[in-house]
């Protein structure tokens, strides 16, 4: 399952649970704004293997289509994707701004 | 209802047989080993159908008790001292996770000087844990607080851990009569565990969570609220305790000959009923003496105090624990609940049994004539005022 993010980011005091659960996937706020560098997957070269999907460490990457795709809300940019692609589909890019 | 001779922790374990958790996963220390032998004995003669976890330390007897509790379990777990305090990281996420998880405390020293015997330094300390914190006087109250806490820690209103500590040896240790209810009772007091904060496969949720600056501190005022909606929950679950067992309990605090009392002495534990003798013999002698026992330190009985403290002329809060560099914790949480009522009544602390020491009942008569004489503020029994040896 993928994490998604609500639009509505603001709760009013009710809204918030009684207690730390929630239903699965829910997610409140972006939790990435410290990565310095980002995955970038090559759609030509992916064969979708599933190997980032299984090494990503927060659980960002999916496959769809045959393809990787990765959730920027989420990716904190380790690079561990890109050292695990054997064919070199993923490759680390500055952020900018 | 049958009779039988128990120690304080046996009590305890025969009310926890009653209560019927699903978990139990402990670590043996001393002066708590025996409630966790006895689970064990119930367990193996099939007298209590409970998954009895072997963990490796206290730190991991809790985090197992609130893995269980976040599966929907009843789970109970016991300790002491150390391991109370090796076991703290988890009694946070315990409360702010609101698994309603019991835990028994054998209240003893903290080290070092390393030390085995009843003090109240270890769970005093963890008052801001986010957990009930009730304190037993005898093993019958211990069996009871059993069978009531987790009524109490389960109401939807609550939804809070229940630590109830019972004084180590002098409580754990000794014997005494014990009543012991009937399961069929015991059934229709405390019903089964149902709550909405569990894995739920049919339900897929995100489980003891994390929150960030935006919605934390929602989180934890909720975590107070469900603490202050104990109270109630404690007097309504006593008005149902005395229904069907016949005992009665009063509430976050107990009191003695108070009505028309000059001199109060609080304390909490097994001293108390040293203390109420004390208070006779007091009176004997023309000094209208009383006793007040706190039952509950969290939540804090704020009204209940200040109510009962009134029309005395001066107070003593007798206690065995000192929060180094100031003043014994309960002191402290007595003179606030005075001040919210506005009453601003002498009070002197007296810093008593620490490591085991005993706390004889002349000790307890010197304390009610510092109440005439208006010693210092805060005394170490056998030391003086401020520990100063003066």
């Amino acid at each position: 399952m993928k994490p998604y993010l609500r639009e509505k980011t603001a709760f009013s005091f009710d809204e918030v649970p009684e207690n730390t659960s929630f239903e699965a996937g829910y997610l409140v706020s972006v939790n990435s704004g410290w990565r310095s560098i980002r995955p970038v997957i090559d759609a030509a070269k992916c064969i979708g293997c599933e190997q980032c999907y299984l090494y990503c460490p927060d659980g960002v990457i999916s496959v769809r289509d045959g393809k990787a795709e990765i959730d920027y809300d989420f990716c904190k940019g380790c690079g561990i994707c890109a050292k695990i692609c054997k064919i070199g589909a993923i490759r680390m890019e500055a952020e900018r701004g | 209802m049958s009779k039988r001779f128990l120690s304080g922790n046996e009590a305890f374990a025969e009310g926890i047989r009653l209560a019927k958790p699903d978990v139990i996963s402990a670590y043996p220390i001393t002066p708590q080993t025996i409630v966790v032998e006895r689970l064990s004995e119930m367990v193996e003669d099939g007298s209590l159908q409970s998954e009895f976890i072997h963990v490796e330390s206290e730190h991991s007897a809790l985090s197992c008790a609130i893995g269980a509790s976040a599966a929907g379990a009843r789970a109970f777990t016991a300790t002491s001292s150390q391991g109370l305090l090796y076991m703290a990281e988890c009694l946070y996420y315990a409360s702010g996770g609101r698994f309603p998880i019991v835990m028994m405390n054998a209240d003893r020293s903290t080290a070092l000087p390393w030390n085995i015997y009843g003090d109240q330094r270890d769970s005093l300390s963890q008052l801001d844990s986010g957990w009930i914190q009730a304190y037993a006087e005898n093993a019958q109250e211990s069996l009871d607080l059993a069978l009531m806490s987790y009524r109490i820690a389960e109401h939807p209103d609550v939804s809070t851990p229940f630590m109830v500590n019972l004084d180590g040896f002098v409580l754990t240790h000794t014997y005494e009569t014990v009543e012991i209810p009937e399961s069929e009772q015991a059934a229709r007091f405390l019903p089964a565990y149902e709550t909405e904060n569990r894995v739920d496969f049919e339900n897929p949720k995100n489980l003891a969570f994390s929150a960030g600056p935006d919605h934390n501190y929602i989180f934890k005022y909720k975590a107070h609220r469900g603490l202050l909606a104990a109270a109630d929950v404690i007097a309504e679950t006593e008005r149902e305790f005395a229904e069907i067992f016949g005992r009665k309990y009063s509430g976050l605090i107990e009191q003695y000959r108070t009505e028309d009392a000059d001199l109060i002495l609080i304390t909490l534990g097994s001293i108390a009923g040293l203390c109420r003798e004390s208070a006779d013999r007091m009176r004997m002698q023309g000094i209208r003496a009383g006793v007040i026992r706190i039952r509950y330190m969290r939540p804090f009985p704020n009204a209940e105090i200040a109510e009962a403290l009134r029309n005395a002329k001066a107070f003593a809060v007798l206690e065995k624990d000192i929060s180094f560099g100031n003043e014994g914790t309960v002191f402290t949480n007595v003179n606030s609940a005075l001040q919210k009522a506005g009453l601003n009544i002498p009070g002197q602390n007296y810093i008593g049994g620490l490591g085991g020491r005993n706390i004889s009942a002349g000790n307890i008569e010197a304390i009610f004539r510092g109440l005439v004489s208006g010693a210092p503020r805060v005394s170490f029994i056998g030391i003086g005022g401020d520990g100063s040896g003066e």
